[in-house]
């Protein structure tokens, strides 16, 4: 526990240049349970649910951070705060110093379950959201962005197919098209992958680490895979498992860039850093386990 | 050996041609109509049903004659079918539209606010079960003419089916939509024109189709106190007590109206984008 590349608990800010883009500052989410005379008669109330407790994190920019965590540790729900989609009960989160409270296309964001307009093709799910966002650009240009972005996550050829006609695969890259088209400053991804099967995955992340080396734009990712986390993250945030999850430690990942899978899995701190998520997810999806039966 | 194969062969494509569901479908189809038909045929010619059922031949007869003699006109009580079934659709046409017209924008309205929704839906559920013709005395005082209360019951029929899906279909977009046009920072009006009303789409035209559907049955049933249309032929034909002529608009209608559903199953198609 005492390597270079681990900080324990949960006041994790590390001052590298002072670069901090994003800051989340003792961020709770409390979901209120129903109370109340009404649904006391009617046998439906319940007490409060804390997902997330005291969460501290700073982010540099340039920097791919993954947050990895047992199911239902409120990873989502930090994701979603980042976001602006949900709103924390307590805490702030500051982006560039400004307190952010809703969302904007500041943040560009990727869906787990892509959510692509089914009625707009490829083409426009892009343009949608390149209209949305800069509904002042000449539309040359908006077309031009378009035709790189598609190009970009390589589905040219496709531009005119409705995402029905496409592969889950292919559908995550139009979604990842569409978060890259709006050039947002940061990146959020919710389990991108997680609908995907192995091979399509592993196509998918070779494609994110290219695109990240060619944008390095600071990025948040969700995610249940350990190698997946490993291959993209310069940071990885360890969640505790839920109520009241909290950061248990965050590694850093020291592989050089560009990376690739096998240059990654060779490198000498590959296996400890590994081991470590391991024992890690280990001991959190046990406790989750024995809280459900105790 | 050769000719052993080839018989193999032949009774194999002969069976495939039998293990096509809709050729058995369609034989089996064909051979009811037949049987129908001849028991239809033989029943009347031996008396066997009530008195004055005619034949089936004769009412295929009158069946040629109306479609081959659609457009004539000899005074109100005397016209081709053509004209009826135009009066008909006329009625419909403009009572539905006028229906969807205020259906449509209301739904989305009520869909969009969910307390909205929850408040007006009793509303809805209480008139949607009531029988359009319940409406017909009270569109027959207010108006005092009979061409407009016509019109009046068929819209009164056709809003409740389209309102209500409406509404449903606006209150219940999937969430990951409206999340996506949040993180882009979309107006409220843009995401109610690019995103509500198009996830919405295929629950407005199901309920479009349903209020159609009404419409069709509502306005024969109309017609019958109104004069002239489809409905009023068929009660004109039971003033001359002439049942084959019946017989011959019945069909009519049910075509007409398989028709209109038709082109309704073509929008839903068109609207599903890879969703059954």
């Amino acid at each position: 526990m005492s390597s270079s590349y681990l900080s324990k608990k949960s006041t994790v800010t590390i001052d590298r240049v002072n670069d901090t883009q994003i800051s989340l500052r003792h961020i709770s989410k409390i979901f209120p349970g129903r109370k109340g005379w009404l649904n006391k008669i009617t046998g439906q109330a319940s007490s409060d649910f804390v997902a997330i407790e005291d969460i501290n994190l700073d982010i540099e920019h340039n920097t791919f951070v993954s947050i990895i965590g047992p199911s239902g540790c409120g990873k989502s729900t930090l994701l979603d705060i980042i976001a602006g989609l949900s709103t924390a009960t307590a805490g702030e989160v500051l982006i560039n110093g400004q307190v952010v409270d809703k969302p904007g296309p500041d943040r560009g964001m990727v869906f787990q379950n892509y959510a692509l307009m089914p009625w707009m093709t490829v083409q426009g799910n892009i343009k949608f959201a390149v209209e949305t966002v800069f509904p002042k650009m000449p539309a040359k240009q908006q077309q031009r962005v378009i035709k790189e972005n598609i190009q970009l996550v390589g589905l040219t050829g496709a531009e005119n197919k409705h995402p029905h006609e496409l592969s889950g695969g292919m559908r995550q890259r139009v979604g990842i098209a569409r978060a890259l088209a709006i050039n947002p400053q940061i990146l959020l991804m919710d389990e991108p992958f997680g609908a995907l099967d192995a091979l399509t995955r592993g196509f998918l992340q070779d494609e994110i680490e290219r695109i990240w080396e060619q944008q390095r734009k600071t990025a948040i990712m969700i995610t249940h895979s350990i190698e997946e986390a490993l291959l993209l993250s310069d940071r990885i945030v360890m969640m505790t498992k839920g109520p009241a999850a909290r950061i248990d430690e965050v590694l850093e990942v020291p592989f050089p860039r560009p990376r690739d899978r096998t240059t990654v899995e060779s490198h000498p701190d590959y296996l400890k850093l590994k081991q470590e998520m391991e024992d890690h997810l280990y001991r959190e999806t046990r406790a989750v386990e024995a809280a459900r039966i105790g | 050996m050769t000719v052993v194969r080839e018989s193999l062969i032949k009774n194999s494509k002969k069976e495939k041609l039998l293990d096509n569901e809709n050729i058995r479908a369609l034989l089996l189809f064909l051979l009811s109509l037949g049987i129908f038909l001849l028991f239809w045929e033989m029943g009347a010619k031996l008396k066997l049903f009530s008195k004055g059922m005619p034949t089936a031949s004769l009412t295929i007869k009158e069946l040629w004659y109306w479609v081959t003699h659609p457009f004539y006109k000899n005074g109100p009580n005397d016209m081709g079918i053509g004209w009826n079934l135009l009066i008909s659709l006329r009625r419909v046409a403009i009572g539905y539209t006028l229906a969807s017209l205020i259906a449509v924008p209301l739904g989305i309205l009520v869909g969009i606010s969910k307390v909205a929704f929850k408040a007006f839906n009793p509303y809805f559920q209480l008139l949607k079960p009531v029988s359009p013709l319940a409406w017909l005395p009270l569109g027959l005082y207010i108006f005092r003419d009979s061409e407009l209360t016509g019109i009046f019951i068929i819209t009164i029929a056709s809003i409740w089916p389209t309102l209500t899906n409406t509404a449903f279909g606006v209150a219940n977009v999937d969430s990951s939509y409206l999340n996506v046009s949040k993180t882009l920072g979309a107006s409220r009006w843009r995401t109610i024109f690019r995103v509500i009303i198009p996830a919405a789409l295929p629950n407005i035209i199901s309920g479009l189709r349903i209020s159609m559907g009404i419409s069709w049955l509502v306005i024969v049933a109309a017609e019958m106190l109104l004069g002239t249309g489809l409905g009023y032929f068929i009660w004109n034909e039971w003033n001359n007590l002439y049942i084959p002529n019946i017989l011959v608009a019945i069909f009519i209608i049910g075509i007409v109206g398989i028709i209109l559903d038709q082109i309704f199953a073509y929008l839903e198609k068109l609207v599903s984008f890879g969703k059954s």
